[in-house]
């Protein structure tokens, strides 16, 4: 009895070193070879350069066209997921009957459950020809079309998140509403959103995290050509297309070229770290004013 | 829809209420003056805040609420197919249980009414909220800080602020849902001088668990018990001298 305590005890503790070692050491990875690429590129030229051609002769290694491209193809996600996505919730919640919000929740979240594989194929042979119809000089490789097809993707993080942060407002704030003459709409984006405002920002904070990390989506059908322009039309190469493309090249080990997927990688790593952080901290901030 | 012929500001006709097959108000009927102070009183359960909810339609989101019978206020009978819900609930204003202030500013949370509206006209808003606060006697305790969160008042506070939101769209009757029940002993007896002072403007239907403060506050009195409207009338009367023996039973404490 004693024993196989001590056992489980013992198991259940070497999971858990195991996750945070793992975490550690990627971290530890990505910042040391980091370390050696910026004793060869200085920082300023990092951030100030306006090519990133570490593949050609005449290298440049200015990470700008590749954090434009992602943020364009994730301001677009957005775009598309915060509107449709927070729409979902309110119906759910206000307009809804209970029946039809069980059924239409667990669908919804289907939509995160499709590889994102096939998300990139949908994107490049479907959504592509049919924006080519309304734009006709839109070029094969774009952002609009991943960053378009992504946003449908992370509906549901938004729908979800943001369905649950509203019906966590206490009916009490409602029946307020009500009394005082509101319609439901009113009472919806008015007095309900606004309640559930630290819920709804954390869930769009979260999908923002995951549009920035997306990869195969954006690698399928964003086109590989790092290009500082806020253009959608245009093919553009993200953060993590680029460290794809370099994964699965013939670039030498070790060499500059290939020390740059991990200076690419750190600044991914940055970017949904302060982001999935800025969410903790709204949601830890702002939630206690309701309890 | 003022000058009916009717002199009663409220009538209610032969109501019954049900909840599924559950039937919570049996056979209701009712005439209530203008400028009255009405309390309903009665032990858990026995719908007399159902009865409440009936004046503004707030039972009419319950899933299962059903009614037969008719609530008619300055003639107008309320549950016509003409009424449109949220205009009837500007001239039925309410009051809930617990202080439900918006996680607004105390400014909003007045301002709020009126911009539903479509009102946003900021001199004639600024007015509204020094009106409706002054009237809900917490003008002088907030009128430095109306940019400040209503969540940062006190309960007694949020509840007089909650009746000043209520008061902001110039209601004709207002409903209280035991306004007092989560309040401290001081905050109580301004929220009931309040009352008192409202009355002239307005009529007043309360429902409370505190015979006391029926007493207190009250002109006429109803008594509710299992659905049924058992006695009402004058509350002086009601409680000196009354004529049913559940009434008596329950104002002297044998049951409830």
């Amino acid at each position: 009895m004693k024993i196989s305590e001590k056992i489980i005890e013992k198991g259940l503790w070497l999971s858990a070193f195991i996750t945070v070692v793992t975490t550690v050491g990627i971290i530890w990875v990505l910042f040391s070879e980091s370390f050696t690429f910026f004793r060869e590129v200085s920082l300023v030229d990092f951030f100030t350069d306006t090519q990133w051609t570490p593949l050609f002769t005449k290298k440049h290694f200015g990470i700008l066209p590749l954090l434009t491209g992602t943020l364009l193809t994730t301001v677009i996600a957005i775009a598309v997921a915060l509107p449709v996505g927070l729409t979902i919730a309110v119906y759910l919640n206000e307009y809804a009957p209970k029946n039809l919000t069980r059924v239409v929740k667990p669908l919804l979240e289907v939509l995160a459950a499709i590889p994102t594989v096939v998300y990139g194929f949908f994107a490049l042979i479907v959504v592509t020809p049919f924006l080519q119809g309304i734009f006709p000089g839109m070029a094969g490789f774009n952002a609009l079309s991943p960053g378009i097809v992504m946003g449908i993707m992370i509906i549901p993080f938004v729908s979800s998140l943001s369905e649950d942060a509203l019906r966590a407002v206490p009916n009490s704030l409602r029946e307020a509403s009500y009394g005082i003459g509101s319609t439901r709409f009113q009472t919806a984006f008015k007095v309900l959103v606004p309640a559930a405002a630290s819920g709804i920002i954390a869930s769009v904070i979260l999908a923002i995290s995951r549009a920035i990390g997306e990869t195969m989506i954006v690698a399928i059908a964003a086109g590989q050509q790092p290009r500082l322009t806020l253009n959608p039309m245009v093919p553009i190469e993200t953060i993590t297309a680029y460290i794809v493309q370099v994964s699965l090249g013939d670039v030498p080990h070790g060499s500059l070229e290939y020390k740059t997927i991990f200076a690419a990688g750190l600044m991914l790593f940055m970017l949904t770290f302060v982001l999935n952080n800025i969410s903790f901290w709204i949601n830890r901030r702002f939630r206690q004013q309701y309890e | 829809m003022k000058d009916n012929k009717n002199s009663y500001k409220l009538q209610v006709k032969n109501i019954n209420v049900y909840y599924g097959h559950n039937k919570v108000l049996k056979n209701v009927s009712m005439h209530i003056e203008a400028n009255t102070v009405t309390a309903f009183i009665g032990p858990s359960g026995c719908g007399k805040s159902t009865y409440l909810r009936l004046f503004n339609r707030m039972n009419d989101y319950i899933g299962n609420f059903r009614k037969e019978g008719d609530v008619f206020i300055d003639g107008r009978n309320i549950y016509d197919k003409k009424i449109e819900v949220e205009e009837l609930r500007k001239t039925v204003g309410m009051v809930f249980q617990k202080p439900n202030p918006f996680p607004k500013t105390i400014y909003e949370n007045i301002a709020y009414g009126l911009r539903i509206q479509g009102i946003n006209k900021k001199n004639l808003l600024d007015e509204v909220v020094e009106h409706s606060l002054k009237q809900a006697v917490l003008w002088d305790e907030v009128k430095d800080e109306l940019k400040k969160s209503a969540l940062e008042l006190s309960g007694g506070q949020q509840q007089r602020l909650c009746i000043a939101r209520a008061l902001a769209v110039e209601p004709s009757v207002i409903l209280m849902d035991e306004p007092a029940s989560a309040l401290d002993p001081i905050s109580t007896s301004k929220i009931e001088e309040l009352i008192f002072e409202l009355k002239k403007n307005y009529t007043i239907l309360i429902v409370t668990h505190n015979m006391h403060q029926a007493g207190r506050v009250s002109d006429k009195t109803g008594f509710f018990y299992l659905g049924e409207l058992i006695e009402f009338g004058d509350t002086k009367e009601l409680f000196t001298n009354p004529s049913n023996e559940r009434t008596e039973n329950y104002i002297t404490g044998r049951f409830g």
